[in-house]
């Protein structure tokens, strides 16, 4: 394993550390129990607008803490749920009087963790509402499986939810935008290396010189299947015709798109499979209104990428151009 | 023999070493089909709770039992913080006014242990989680206790049982937490879970007997 770090027991903690300094002006950073927090919270009279799971992911959830996105974020230990006074002490941290929504991905122990501490703050008289999140089409949902994994619309109903926070809107209001983004967001990933838990110590899988994986999650769970590696050009195909066929998105739809990397592909691949993307989408005569490329939620050390695409009305739009002032995510300000 | 609160401090004690020892193993598994943070976060979770019993020893069973609760779910993380946490919670009220426990008393202070598991994590047998060990262990050990049977016996039967619902596990394809996502690569697997939930009942057997 070679990572720049410490130790690896105190990676979480050391990295949050350094994001505290790095970014006083936009967050403050809580240790016990831990919990990043806007410079400015709580917001009177604002609804809030929390998230969070496990590290590993960044910038996600904490690099999303600012302006116009997130409250509050809880990292947990690396690709580990937070625990439930983690996010009942962000929770209140971030409640102005009007409420806070919880903003869950579909993991057993995001789930778990977040129903408990939303049972905590409502017996404390905070109004919590929790949408979670589960957009990865490389996950079959049935009765027969936890249901479908969140990931890349997760970053986009962030940055849409806390835009109508910012401008007013009521918990249910933005409880009910969240639901919107998930119901018409769709992504699908690919792995063309492993990553490796920093307790763990080695990969958490392997794949051959000539293998990716599609299908992947975002903890190094294994995906859909395991194919012989393909030019760009074939992948962002498979990988956008898979999430097309799912909602399905229909000739004449606007989207805003999500080209996202792992944590180890470079940005000049990302661009590279974003005109492949395109393409494709052009094609089908979908019009993509909005665009996004870089690293929003990676996977450790990974190689690879992610899609997501989210079919955006003028409503959604809107609110994805609002400002926004965070570590991750910064323009209009 | 009754367990008393100075046994049930030696087991949490003894269950701080063994999830050390199995910090691997159990991480191995979860490798395999789930994130690869098991072992990992029942180590980090169970040294915590043996430091805190140290430092404040509390009054009864009961609060023993909930101090362990409450150090679980703010140390474990992931499904395992709520799930074991929720086990000691409900366990906890069970023992509640309890000074000594005979052996019902431990067979329905496990029973609201894993009843509450149950609620928790909306599992059923065969889904490939923690309770494909402890339906059949809890199963065995009130069969045990109304046959009459000893502390040891009824431990005994609880553990053999966990053992071969582990086991059990490996054919089975997961249908809940993150190994679900694998579908028919679930098989061939041990669940880490199963295996954590067996290694806590081994320990309550080798500590008491």
């Amino acid at each position: 394993m070679k990572k720049l770090i410490n130790d690896p027991a105190n990676i979480v903690r050391e990295s949050l550390e350094g994001l505290a300094l790095a970014h006083a002006d936009i967050l403050k950073v809580s240790f016990d129990p831990v919990y990043v927090v806007r410079a400015d919270a709580p917001v009177a009279g604002k609804s809030g607008v929390i998230s969070g799971g496990g590290s590993g992911h960044e910038p996600m959830h904490s690099g999303f803490v600012g302006r116009g996105m997130l409250d509050a974020a809880c990292p947990g230990q690396v690709f580990t749920s937070p625990t439930p006074d983690q996010i009942e002490a962000a929770t209140r941290a971030a409640n102005g009087g009007a409420g806070v929504l919880h903003i869950v991905k579909n993991y057993t122990g995001d789930i778990l963790n977040f129903e408990m501490a939303a049972e905590l703050c409502q017996q404390q008289g905070i109004e919590v509402l929790a949408v979670v999140i589960n957009d990865d089409v490389a996950v079959q949902d049935s009765l027969y499986t936890a249901g479908r994994r969140g990931v890349g619309s997760t970053v986009l109903a962030e940055k849409i939810c806390g835009a109508a926070a910012e401008r007013g809107a009521d918990l249910a209001q933005v409880a009910e935008l969240c639901r919107k983004v998930n119901a018409n967001g769709r992504s699908v990933g690919v792995a063309l290396t492993s990553c490796t838990v920093p307790a763990a110590g080695k990969p958490t899988f392997m794949l051959g010189e000539q293998e990716m994986e599609m299908g992947i999650g975002i903890h190094g769970e294994p995906g859909r299947e395991r194919l012989p590696l393909a030019c760009a050009r074939e992948i962002a195909a498979a990988m956008t015709e898979t999430i097309l066929a799912d909602l399905p998105f229909r000739i004449g739809d606007s989207v805003i798109a999500m080209v996202n990397g792992m944590g180890a592909t470079p940005l000049m691949e990302l661009y590279l499979m974003y005109r492949e993307v395109e393409h494709v989408l052009r094609g089908r005569g979908i019009a993509v209104v909005r665009r996004l490329v870089g690293n929003y939620i990676t996977s450790l050390e990974m190689a690879g990428c992610s899609i997501t695409l989210l079919r955006a009305g003028q409503e959604l739009v809107s609110l994805w151009d609002a400002p926004v002032l965070t570590p991750g995510l910064r323009w209009g300000i | 023999m009754a367990i008393g609160k100075h046994e049930v401090l030696l087991w949490l004690e003894a269950l701080a070493r063994v999830y050390g020892e199995n910090r691997d193993r159990l991480t191995e598994l979860d490798s395999a089909i789930g994130d690869a943070d098991h072992g990992v976060n029942m180590d980090r979770g169970f040294s915590a709770v043996k430091t805190e019993l140290a430092a404040n020893v509390p009054a009864d069973i009961r609060s023993v039992l909930q101090a362990a609760a409450t150090v679980l779910i703010r140390t474990v993380g992931g499904a395992a913080g709520p799930l074991y946490g929720t086990f000691f919670l409900r366990a906890a009220a069970a023992a509640a006014g309890k000074q000594q426990l005979e052996t019902s008393d431990l067979v329905a202070t496990f029973r609201a242990g894993v009843e509450g598991v149950q609620a928790r994590g909306k599992a059923v047998a065969g889904d490939k989680t923690m309770l494909d060990a402890l339906l059949p262990a809890m199963a065995a050990m009130t069969a045990k206790l109304e046959s009459g049977g000893a502390l040891a016996e009824i431990l005994d039967a609880g553990v053999t049982a966990a053992e071969k619902g582990m086991l059990g596990t490996i054919p089975m394809q997961a249908r809940k937490g993150r190994a679900s996502y694998l579908g028919p690569r679930s098989i061939g697997h041990q669940d880490p879970g199963a295996t954590s939930a067996w290694l806590l009942l081994k320990t309550a057997a080798e500590t008491w007997t």
